[in-house]
């Protein structure tokens, strides 16, 4: 690992990937992700990794889970389209609980869309995409630094939780050639998932841990018979029509995320203590909006930056106590006005919230966002 | 009945099984584990995944490490798993609709790759879970609830499909000779390579019973009095062959294999050295 790269997003998440242990990537081209695809390409195989490209990207995510299954830390990675069509598998790794990673980096939708320029259009289909309830753990990396970073908590999280983990990228933060500092990480700083302890006559797969609420998982091939299964289940994993155990089921499912909010959630404030106005932003747009609040201070409006790290779970109970404070709470997005709703849920009428949106492929210029500011203020 | 080593691979705790009493999955499933048996396989390294429907309700029974996957896609997490661990024997069964229909391309695929894979297609020729609707392998003119006018679209012709995208192993029978599915189940995961063993069953209840095959017996009877084997039906005409069954071994070729090649490409640079 090289002490200081100057590398793409797309390169950094690649890179953030291998240094969090992963060894497994079954993909299919799409841009503007492609070059995670073609990077682990090169280097999973130097690593004893696997790297496969798939017939489509439905067969894409289905090879990850089982990569997964089969005991490696996977990865996949796409674009809008192909995120439509992995929602599918997506529900599958959710209910049997497969740790996966998958990267969006989000062009402008619907359906082709526009392949080769930016946008923020996926952010509520990361959280409701795939058919039925589930929680959902999603980073948006907002530079090249962070994307490496992200990498690595995204691996984590889906090992320590049991569950597919998403990163929304977009086409800026993918493409954009900045400084990187690879941390160095330690054993320590990666998370494995939990092996089972009992002998293989007395694993019960899905039965959790009373502890943290979490099932062990064994890998095929170490040791472990044992039944996965997309159907509502039971603690065998199987399929079940009896209402007290689909309840279970379903309740643990949800609570994995509840109970843990309070360690998944992460989000970045600058210049909030005295706000009056605050710029809500992630991803690209959050650069943007950082500098349009710097400039409102020198020109004497007392703006401050609020910036989700991790877009679900939604920080709703931090940014409610800022609410309480502020006077107007401005939201820019790269689509027609999608976390704004997730505010404006969160702020409960604390606060005004005002929507600024952006479709036309391009990024806001700082001033866009300070006249919106200057506006309210 | 089956033997002691066959029972000892059957998940009892969950029985009973879903399917219909005189259904011929049952007997696909004895067949598979039977070779299994023979073949001295490991339930801890042998994997068997499926898709949707009844045929892939087979592997909840069956104590390895069994994973019951969505709609055609079997195949594709399948290809994942052997890939992360190659040393697994893996084991694929689909129905018709999982393998022509929803999960063809990756079915082609996965023929293509000649990935060690063996995948068994359980054809009864029609969507039974669901009611009874056409599949890609009805043959012309059956009834079905969305071709209550008779079908037609001509059918697939599975083995010459799988043959034609690459496979290495490629089989036809019927479940009326459960003894030639052993043998050809066991050939197929014998081949370093991607195989192909179709087994013609049948859904009295879905298909039958609509097209003058009400009784499982009338199935089994169709399937002896038209099944056809592959040295016979070389002397045939296509006219004579046109509504028989050819079963037989119609692929065995070595060509190499997906995850060999792979591994020697891990080889080639370096990464053995390099642990999991």
């Amino acid at each position: 690992m090289p002490d200081v790269a100057f590398w793409q997003g797309n390169e950094a998440l690649a890179h953030g990937a291998l240094a969090a242990g992963c060894r497994f990537f079954a993909g299919y081209p799409i841009t503007p992700s492609t070059e995670i695809a073609e990077i682990m390409a090169e280097e999973l195989p130097k690593l004893n990794g696997r790297f496969i490209q798939m017939e489509d990207e439905i067969a894409g995510i289905a090879a990850t889970i089982g990569g997964s299954i089969a005991g490696r830390k996977a990865l996949t990675a796409t674009s809008g389209p192909g995120f439509s069509l992995k929602q599918e598998n997506l529900g599958f790794a959710y209910i049997a609980e497969i740790p996966i990673v998958v990267v969006d980096v989000m062009r402008g939708g619907p359906s082709t869309g526009l392949p080769t320029r930016t946008a923020q259009q996926d952010v509520m289909q990361a959280r409701w995409g795939t058919h039925g309830d589930h929680g959902t753990i999603c980073y948006a990396p907002s530079s090249v630094q962070e994307c490496y970073e992200i990498a690595i908590k995204a691996f984590n999280a889906a090992e320590r939780y049991r569950q597919p983990v998403l990163i929304l990228s977009d086409e800026i933060i993918g493409h954009m050639r900045e400084k990187v500092v690879p941390p160095t990480i330690k054993p320590e700083d990666l998370v494995e998932r939990k092996r089972p302890t009992d002998i293989p006559e007395k694993f019960v797969p899905y039965r959790p841990d009373p502890k943290d609420d979490l099932p062990c998982m064994a890998s095929f091939g170490d040791g472990y018979t044992w039944h996965i299964t997309g159907l509502t289940h039971n603690d065998w994993g199987f399929p079940t029509n009896n209402s007290d155990e689909i309840e279970k089921m379903m309740k643990r499912l949800m609570r994995k995320i509840d109970r843990f909010r309070d360690d998944i959630v992460e989000y970045e404030t600058v210049l909030t203590d005295d706000a009056d106005v605050l710029v809500l932003a992630y991803g690209s747009v959050a650069r943007t909006s950082l500098r349009a609040v710097h400039e409102a201070r020198t020109r004497g409006i007392k703006a401050g930056f609020f910036r989700p790290i991790t877009l679900w779970p939604f920080p709703d109970k931090e940014l409610e106590k800022l609410a309480r404070k502020v006077k107007t709470i401005i939201v820019p997005e790269l689509n027609c006005g999608q976390m704004v709703l997730e505010v404006e849920r969160a702020v409960h009428g604390k606060a005004k919230v005002v929507a600024q949106n952006l479709v036309n492929g391009e990024l806001f210029k700082p001033e866009d966002i300070l006249s919106v500011i200057e506006e309210v203020a | 009945m089956p033997s002691q080593e066959v029972f000892n691979w059957l998940r009892t705790r969950f029985f009973p099984h879903i399917w219909c009493p005189g259904c011929g999955h049952g007997i696909i499933m004895h067949s598979l584990l039977r070779a299994l048996v023979d073949l001295k396989k490991k339930k801890t390294e042998t994997v068997i995944a499926s898709g949707i429907g009844c045929s892939s309700r087979m592997v909840g029974y069956i104590d390895a490490c069994t994973v019951h996957t969505t709609h055609g896609r079997s195949l594709a997490f399948a290809t994942g798993i052997k890939l992360a661990n190659p040393e697994l024997t893996v084991v694929d069964v689909m129905g018709d609709g999982d393998c022509t229909a929803i999960g063809g391309n990756h079915f082609i695929h996965a023929c293509r790759r000649n990935i060690d894979i063996t995948a068994i297609v359980m054809n009864n020729n029609i969507y039974g879970m669901t009611g009874g609707q056409v599949s890609p392998t009805t043959p012309v003119g059956s009834l079905a609830t969305t071709s209550p006018y008779g079908a037609i679209d001509p059918s697939f012709d599975i083995c010459k499909l799988a043959e034609g995208a690459g496979a290495s192993y490629v089989a036809r029978t019927t479940i009326a000779n459960p003894k030639q599915a052993e043998q050809f189940i066991k050939a197929g995961i014998n081949n370093k390579g991607f195989s192909v063993v179709e087994i013609l069953t049948h859904c009295h209840t879905q298909f039958g019973r609509r097209n003058k095959r009400r009784t499982p017996i009338d199935n089994v009877n169709f399937f002896k009095a038209n099944s056809v084997p592959l040295n016979k039906a070389q002397e045939m005409s296509p006219e004579e062959l046109a509504e028989k069954i050819v079963v037989g071994e119609f692929v065995k070729r070595e060509i190499p294999e997906y995850t060999a090649q792979y591994l020697s490409i891990i080889e080639r640079v370096g990464g053995l050295k390099n642990g999991k």
